[in-house]
């Protein structure tokens, strides 16, 4: 007599069907308990998304504007007074070999009127800056209506608007050349820029040429900020030498920035804000793991005689506690399944109403389901053990 | 035919509290294949505890039980799993349904665990409901049956392995006099068929009608008389 030919078995199909008799029988309970875990995988993936949209959008806007962008402007440093910019510092700044372009404002103490009427102290926030034709292209600016200065308009009274001080002088349009009042001169409207996504300053000034400046204002000073396109390879290397090149006397007087550094470091603070909000979401998780640890327990005691009918029908601790740690793994999943779903879907929604490309890292949400899955088990071990555990005839006994 | 399907040799059981409770003392019975009989006793006489011995649900404290020529003693847990649900059918008090399935797949999971696929198990459920009359309630759920029905589901499902041996725990207990007589009559037209029945019960009305009966009292054998069956 052979003791040894005896073993229940399950057919793998019916393994799953088992783990599902609790959320077929119960599923209001069901679906409450994984929404903790589909709250927590939601946020998270939603988070990942969004940072990682938002940064893709980042990486466009620098791409388009290009990081190899330089000012220069005089570090006004203590106890030094109001340091300038040596005359010919455009010109040696030029002379660095992989410099590729350079062009400089220089500030024009007068205030822009709409016309001569208008009281002195309503000076709108606007300042004057004297430039040359090439700042445009420098900065990479475009215009909305009519043209830039030229090297003819450059020497007449004419101005060119940034977009703030168009909007602030009422002037929309070049047509019929509108006159501006800028230092008791009357100087021509040819042109409005566009908005400078770089160089708030710039929007909110009138430029005039360097000679016009000159000549109507009497207005002649070095540059007060010199912008630099450098080979983007070499952006650093320039950013280095320029102090000493653009003013060898004193070079700690030079100040050298890189505007995309802004965007660059806004998107560095929206890192740490991530690292919070994946916290949270963590922590969501958690506490839905916990929920779910919790419903099993209270399954397991619910379901006593079922479990002692299936250890009557033949069921293995074995398969007893399989099917409780599948169904918190189950649980688990689907909520974990419905959370990369809404966190998808908040990513993609925000995206398109911020007009960004839709990204979600794919990791997020193999990682978000992996760590559902891996909540669900570990929140169903003790229930799935206690189930097992329980001796058939105590089952039973209700 | 006189196959021993069950044999209990000088079985005892001691539940381990203080004091320690004797609840079957040096039991000795063979139930041989094709048997229709009934336990009998008053409450606290050892009919539960025997019957879970039997259905090796629970090891005895002292002496040797065999089930279809197995000694459970030598068998570990998994195997007495493997066991029961190759030879040992059983019906409770309660029916244990599962609520939310229907009469269908409550019988098909007498076979769950014997490795067999929904498909084909689903096919001899359907066999074992026409067996017991419940042909027509098939997709019924364990909610839209009367108690008669649902006991009788219970018993398509202990049957639906051709087990060698049936366990009804209390089979009447939560039913009227009419839908018992049902159910008894049922246990007998099973009996006819081959199967071999052992009811635990303590309605001496029920027991009168089986051809042979167990008494226990005290953990113990007190009569075991079997019918001349004319």
């Amino acid at each position: 007599m052979s003791n040894g030919d005896f073993h229940s078995s399950i057919h793998p199909s019916d393994l799953v069907r088992t783990a599902t008799v609790g959320l077929r029988t119960r599923p209001l309970r069901a679906a409450l308990s994984a929404l903790g875990i589909m709250i927590g995988i939601g946020a998270m993936v939603a988070v990942l998304g969004l940072s990682e949209s938002s940064k893709s959008e980042l990486l466009d806007q620098l791409e388009r504007l290009g990081t190899n962008l330089l000012t220069i402007e005089a570090g006004a440093g203590i106890g030094r007074g109001d340091a300038e910019l040596p005359d010919e510092s455009v010109d040696m700044v030029g002379r660095i070999a992989p410099v590729e372009a350079t062009s400089y404002v220089i500030d024009v103490p007068v205030n822009v009127y709409r016309t001569d009427l208008i009281p002195e102290a309503q000076t709108g926030a606007i300042s004057v800056k004297a430039t040359e034709p090439g700042l445009l292209e420098t900065v990479g600016g475009t215009m909305g209506v009519g043209v830039f200065l030229d090297d003819a308009t450059a020497a007449y009274p004419a101005a060119v608007l940034g977009s703030v001080a168009a909007m602030r002088l009422g002037i929309d349009s070049t047509e019929g050349t509108p006159l501006i009042w800028l230092g008791d001169e009357w100087f021509a409207v040819t042109g409005i820029m566009n908005s400078l996504e770089l160089h708030a300053d710039l929007d909110r000034s009138v430029l005039i040429g360097e000679a016009a400046a000159n000549e109507f204002l009497a207005h002649d000073a070095p540059p007060s900020l010199i912008y630099v396109r450098a080979e983007p390879e070499d952006v650093l290397t320039v950013a280095d030498v320029i102090p000493s090149t653009a003013n060898p006397q004193f070079p700690d007087q030079v100040e050298v920035n890189r505007p995309t550094d802004a965007l660059e470091a806004a998107e560095a603070a929206d890192d740490t804000l991530t690292a919070l909000f994946l916290g949270l979401g963590g922590v969501a998780l958690l506490v839905g793991g916990v929920g779910i640890a919790n419903v099993m327990v209270i399954s397991v005691l619910e379901r006593r005689s079922e479990i002692g009918l299936r250890r009557a029908l033949g069921a293995t601790r074995r398969h007893i506690s399989f099917q409780f740690l599948a169904e918190s793994s189950l649980l688990a999943g689907a909520g974990g399944t419905a959370g990369v779903l809404l966190g998808a879907g908040i990513t993609a929604g925000w995206a398109y109403y911020r007009g960004w490309d839709t990204l979600v890292p794919p990791v997020a949400l193999a990682g978000g389901l992996i760590a559902a899955l891996l909540i669900g088990t570990l929140a169903g071990l003790y229930p799935a053990l206690r189930a097992s555990r329980l001796s058939p005839t105590e089952a039973l006994r209700t | 035919m006189n196959v021993p399907v069950l044999e209990l040799k000088n079985v005892a059981k001691v539940y381990p509290t203080t004091p320690p409770v004797h609840a079957l003392r040096r039991i000795d019975l063979t139930v041989d294949s094709g048997e229709l009989m009934a336990v009998v006793g008053p409450s606290g006489s050892g009919k539960s505890t025997m019957l879970h011995i039997m259905g090796t649900l629970d090891r005895p404290t002292g002496g040797e039980v065999t089930v279809a020529g197995y000694r459970v003693a030598e068998l570990t847990d998994s195997e007495l799993s493997g066991l029961r649900s190759a030879h040992i059918g059983f019906v409770f008090q309660a029916f244990h349904l599962l609520t939310g399935y229907s009469a269908l797949d409550n019988v098909a999971d007498g076979l769950l665990y014997t490795g067999a696929a929904l498909d084909d198990r689903r096919e001899r459920a359907v066999v074992a409901l026409g067996t017991v009359g419940l042909s027509h309630r098939i997709g019924h759920v364990a909610a839209q049956l009367s108690g008669g029905e649902r006991q009788r589901v219970a018993l398509a499902r202990a049957i639906v392995g051709d087990h060698s041996l049936v366990l009804a725990d209390e089979p009447t207990g939560n039913l009227d006099t009419k839908t018992s007589e049902g159910i008894v009559e049922l246990l007998h037209d099973l009996n006819d068929a081959g199967t071999t029945i052992v009811v635990v019960t303590h309605d001496l009305e029920i027991a009168e009608t089986l051809p042979r009966i167990v008494r226990l009292r005290d953990g113990q054998v007190e009569s075991d008389r079997s019918k001349v069956v004319a």
